[in-house]
């Protein structure tokens, strides 16, 4: 492959940010909004491409401390890629009017664009990375635009909420610097001078309490990204402050890093810690499952009642990474990429409720439904797939990563199902307190108009793709193949004796 | 001169005694040439009227910097090495490249130090140092137009003093040219136009604690002379190996001499000088002492450790990591509570200072190495100088822009919201902050990855995981002006507080400051080869 496309892919977001930097006014918005667009059809074809051809990219960075620039094609990345590419046109479009609000002062919705599209680029990089330095220097690059989109716009203690944000990640990130430091040396003193995350899965550094050290560096990094309990703090205080853009973008796509992460770097440098660890991480899982689900149910603001909701749901994909089953593992990928939609769906339904009501408390609404029914009901669908309906793309998710755990840990799983119970629940007890019964007042005067055409475009590809793949998963499950069977070898596992036909 | 003496020969007593030294000009020569230019200053002082006297300065400044750094570059890509002088000048990797460093920062800061723009057409230094703060003496001067010309020879022997330093390889070599470097420093300290008083404090504090240190350096030469019967580092590598490492004369001996030099580098328990002189001095004095210092007297650690006490290794490793810890710790957690910028980055580079300590006690040379490892201590940690420098010159470039009533305004209070109002302004300070604080896609983090690397392969990893923990708390307080500067409130601190518009000589360094942070954060290959390239000793 002589085009390095993957990296064309990566940059073109970039340089959207630096030219969409440069304008101003409204022009600014549309060639933000046109580069993501190009960025989304460079991506889908990426996509497409990458099931027949290997596009990866291997050039040397830095040869003294062996760096390199290496980008991969796997399926577990372009999926990721997929998800990026998809999401970001979505919000910006939801996000179209940010800058307009009195609160932030100029119209600054072209440096909101600009914000999201460097945040898009980084984050492409840091799925599509194959070397751990490479993908250590975007995860943390996403912290920057990441913070000033939260700080920027949002709530009046958005400030806080930025800096909350900012510190867990940078503890999270340093921490795993240790790890990344630690690889490279022992790998180098392993013969090798290399941050490839082959060269250093070859180097077998995953040995003695160095080796778990290290795991833990990076393990512990991606919990805090994912968000997992007991780290999970910051996510909530964020989401409550920040817009409903960003919102999305930093659960549907940032987050994913902590659970992509997890495969990419945990499960394949440093298999035996990951097994050494599994029991402590499985009930962490189930902790943050049952945990997520009964802060949802209780949430009083409803930006907070979806944070909560992620971090149920990332409980489940991590349950399903660590089960080590190729079902599980499979369906805990393709978990990722349907959650994304669905809490991107969410946030941003819910984000113009708050925005007609000035408030996100569960308290101030009531009978939105009767004045406003097609916001009302683009709620419910997003909150059944949310809920994991059947039909929906996360019921598949979600089973899958069940039936692959139940071979092997079927008291966890059966546990696990109660937080499916739970996710009923918050969904529904939240569609009945806002939306149904008689109008308030309050929701009379400020609810006056219902999703308007742009709205309307933003919310119907979400919904479109959650059905789509709930009916139809085949050809995003079937491209996975081949990357949960390397997953599942670099652990050296092999599925348990009964096999179990849950991914069709 | 001895030529001079030669139809007495046979006269005098000593003939014989001396051999004159025979002296390669042509390897000296960046030495030479900023010495030349500093004696020339000093002879512009005396001849030339007042009123041209400082471009006059400044041109013999520039020129000398410039031609200094292109023998420099010349001596390095001949590869023209070895020791000269009689064995007191060691030109080796390091040598050079820590003199091209101080070249382009000693340049840099000439240049900002005869900005006149923000001081509405005045130097930022103090009109008659002689005269009492508020005295009508100084009015009178003021009025005069009168000024301290004096600063670009000073500076410019500062800048010889730290080159010599850096290469010194015998201690008597090293003595005198810590004191040709700090007596100029100690001045330049107390020259500042605003809050003078403030500024002489520094100075004097300065002095008498420089002079102290200096003090504890020359009495460890005498000890180790004693132990080893010479003066170079040569002779007392030779005697250690000899007579072994436990004689108390050599461990005194090293314990003085590296107090005296941890004091210029700036590390706990001898950094207390540090804040109150970085804040009282002349800002551009305070950006040229917090990168040239710390490099020079870094390079002259390590090549006393490394050449002259190597076999020691197993003693003073141990010291230094407990002091890098305690330095770190010190620097990062007093950092947290200050609320100047000047004293600010005081502690920062105290902090720095530890972090530099970890590959320092790890002492990974390429040598040494038994299997692959990624860089070595020298390698890393001049790659770490020059990220470090190339964000702290653009940081105090800033801070001389950020005005309140004509004089700089460096409390952090009254930053608040300036990154708003000055995007420009804003965004260069956050990327230089992003650099101290070690995140990716600037040199910093690049410089910070390189020391810990080092440091593992040394077989230090507790002490990088202490250092990636202090990193953590050194991210708050750079971001907390961050903080200010975008999201907080202008409150009562900042009325009347403005980025001035600065000259081409402020702002050529703050434009070398993001060009360099960038592009080592970005594309660091290059220069982590030269570093890796020069990261050898001569012995």
């Amino acid at each position: 492959m002589n085009l390095p496309v993957l990296s064309l892919l990566g940059l073109l977001p970039l340089v959207g940010a630096l030219v969409t930097f440069v304008l101003r006014g409204h022009l600014a918005k549309l060639v933000g909004f046109a580069f993501s667009l190009a960025t989304l059809v460079l991506g889908v074809v990426v996509y497409i491409v990458s099931r027949g051809t290997d596009l990866s990219e291997d050039v040397v960075w830095m040869r003294t401390i062996g760096a390199h620039w290496a980008l991969s094609s796997g399926g577990l990345a372009m999926v990721m890629v997929l998800l990026t590419v998809i999401v970001v046109p979505i919000v910006l479009l939801a996000e179209w009017k940010v800058g307009d609000s009195t609160d932030s002062g100029r119209s600054s919705t072209g440096l909101f664009f600009a914000l999201a599209l460097m945040l898009e680029s980084f984050a492409l990089l840091c799925f599509m990375a194959s070397d751990v330095l490479l993908f250590y220097i975007f995860f943390e690059a996403t912290l920057i635009p990441m913070y000033f989109l939260i700080g920027g716009w949002g709530g009046p203690r958005r400030g806080p909420a930025a800096m909350k944000f900012l510190l867990y990640s940078l503890a999270g990130g340093l921490v795993m610097l240790f790890g990344v430091i630690g690889a490279g040396a022992q790998g180098a003193s392993a013969g090798k001078a290399s941050f490839l995350i082959s060269d250093l899965a070859a180097a077998g550094i995953d040995t003695g309490t160095m080796g778990r050290l290290m795991f833990l560096a990076f393990f512990i990094a991606f919990a805090i990204k994912a968000p997992m309990v007991p780290v999970h703090t910051w996510l909530p205080d964020t989401a409550e402050q920040a817009t409903a853009g960003s919102s999305t973008l930093l659960v549907g796509i940032l987050d994913k890093i902590g659970t992509f992460g997890m495969i990419r770097l945990c499960l394949e440098i440093f298999p035996d810690s990951s097994k050494w660890a599994t029991p402590v991480v499985l009930v962490l899982a189930l902790v943050s499952i049952i945990y997520g689900a009964l802060m949802a149910i209780t949430a009083r603001d409803l930006l907070r009642l979806i944070s909560y909701t992620s971090i149920s749901h990332f409980g489940f994909m991590v349950l399903g990474i660590f089960a080590f089953t190729s079902t599980s593992i499979q369906g805990s990928i393709f978990y990722m990429l349907n959650h994304g939609f669905s809490t991107a769906a969410m946030f941003l339904v819910i984000g113009f409720l708050v925005k007609r009501r000035g408030s996100a408390l569960v308290a101030d609404f009531g009978g939105v439904q009767k004045v406003a029914p097609v916001l009302a009901g683009t709620f419910l669908v997003a909150g059944l797939s949310a809920l994991s309906l059947p039909g929906t793309s996360s019921f598949l998710g979600e089973f899958m990563v069940l039936a692959g755990s139940w071979s092997r840990h079927p008291v966890y799983a059966a546990i696990a199902c109660i937080g499916m119970v739970l996710s009923a629940l918050y969904v529904l007890l939240a569609y009945q307190r806002t939306m149904t019964g008689p109008v308030t007042d309050q929701v009379a005067t400020h609810v006056t108009t219902d999703l308007n055409l742009r709205e309307k475009a933003v919310m119907a590809p979400l919904i479109a793709l959650l059905l789509v793949f709930g009916f139809f998963p085949k050809p995003i499950i079937s491209g996975l193949d081949q990357a949960v069977k390397d997953t599942m070898s670099a652990v050296k596992m092999t599925d348990p004796a009964p096999a179990v036909e849950g991914g069709k | 001169m001895l030529q001079t003496l030669a139809p007495l020969q046979g006269l005098l007593p000593f003939e014989g005694a001396i051999t004159p030294p025979k002296l390669d000009y042509t390897a000296l020569a960046p030495l030479i040439v900023v010495f030349v230019a500093a004696c020339l200053g000093v002879v512009v002082e005396g001849v030339l009227r007042r009123r041209i006297r400082d471009e006059a300065q400044l041109i013999v400044a520039g020129l000398g910097l410039i031609g200094a750094l292109v023998f420099t570059v010349q001596g390095w890509t001949t590869g023209k090495q070895g020791i000269h002088a009689m064995g007191s000048v060691a030109i080796d990797g390091p040598s050079y490249f820590v003199w091209g460093l101080l070249l382009v920062v000693g340049l840099l800061v000439v240049l900002m130090m005869s900005e006149r723009t923000l001081n509405g057409g005045a130097m930022g230094f103090a009109p008659m140092a002689a005269a009492v703060p508020g005295s009508p003496i100084e009015r009178r001067a003021i009025e005069l137009k009168v000024e301290h010309t004096e600063i670009y020879p000073l500076t410019m022997f500062a800048i010889f003093g730290m080159m010599l330093f850096a290469s010194s390889n015998d201690l008597i070599t090293m003595f005198v040219a810590l004191e040709v470097f700090s007596l100029p420093l100690y001045l330049l300290s107390g020259l500042a136009r605003r809050r003078r008083l403030l500024s002489q404090e520094a100075a004097l504090k300065y002095f008498l604690l420089g002079s102290l240190s200096s003090a504890f350096f020359l009495y460890g030469t005498a000890l180790l002379y004693g132990f080893a019967g010479g003066f170079e580092l040569r002779t007392i590598d030779a005697a250690v190996g000899a007579k072994g490492p436990s004689s108390l004369l050599l461990l005194a001996g090293l314990g003085l001499v590296a107090v005296g030099l941890l004091f210029k580098v700036g590390v706990v328990p001898f950094h207390s000088w540090t804040p109150d002189v970085y804040t009282g001095a002349p800002t551009p004095i305070t950006g040229f002492m917090a990168i040239a210092t710390k490099a020079a007297a870094v390079v002259a650690l390590l090549r006393i450790l490394y050449v002259g006490l190597g076999a020691m290794r197993w003693e003073w490793a141990p010291l230094l990591a407990a002091l890098s810890v305690l330095t770190m710790l010190v620097g990062s957690v007093i950092a947290l509570t200050q609320s100047d910028m000047k004293r600010l980055l005081a502690y920062s580079s105290i902090a720095h200072a530890g972090f530099l300590l970890v590959p320092m006690a790890a002492a990974v040379t390429v040598q040494t190495a038994t299997s692959g490892a990624l860089t070595s201590s020298v390698g890393s940690i001049l790659f770490y100088l020059s990220a470090y420098g190339f964000a702290t010159l653009g940081a105090f470039a800033l801070i001389t822009m950020v005005r309140k009533a004509g004089g700089e305004s460096t409390s952090l209070a009254s930053w608040a919201g300036v990154g708003r109002r000055h995007p420009v302004f804003g965004a260069c300070m956050v990327l230089f902050l992003l650099s101290f604080a070690g995140i990716p896609l600037t040199g910093g983090f690049m410089g910070k990855l390189m020391i810990f690397l080092a440091g593992w392969s040394g077989g230090y990893a507790w002490l990088v995981l202490v250092a990636v923990l202090m990193s953590l708390v050194a991210a708050f307080f750079y971001l907390k002006v961050v903080v200010v500067m975008f999201f907080r409130e202008p409150g009562e601190a900042a009325e009347g507080v403005t980025v001035e518009k600065a000259s081409w000589l402020t702002w050529v360094a703050v434009v070398v400051g993001v060009i360099g942070t960038l592009l080592l954060g970005l594309w660091s290959g290059p220069l982590a080869d030269l570093a890796a390239r020069m990261s050898v000793f001569l012995r």
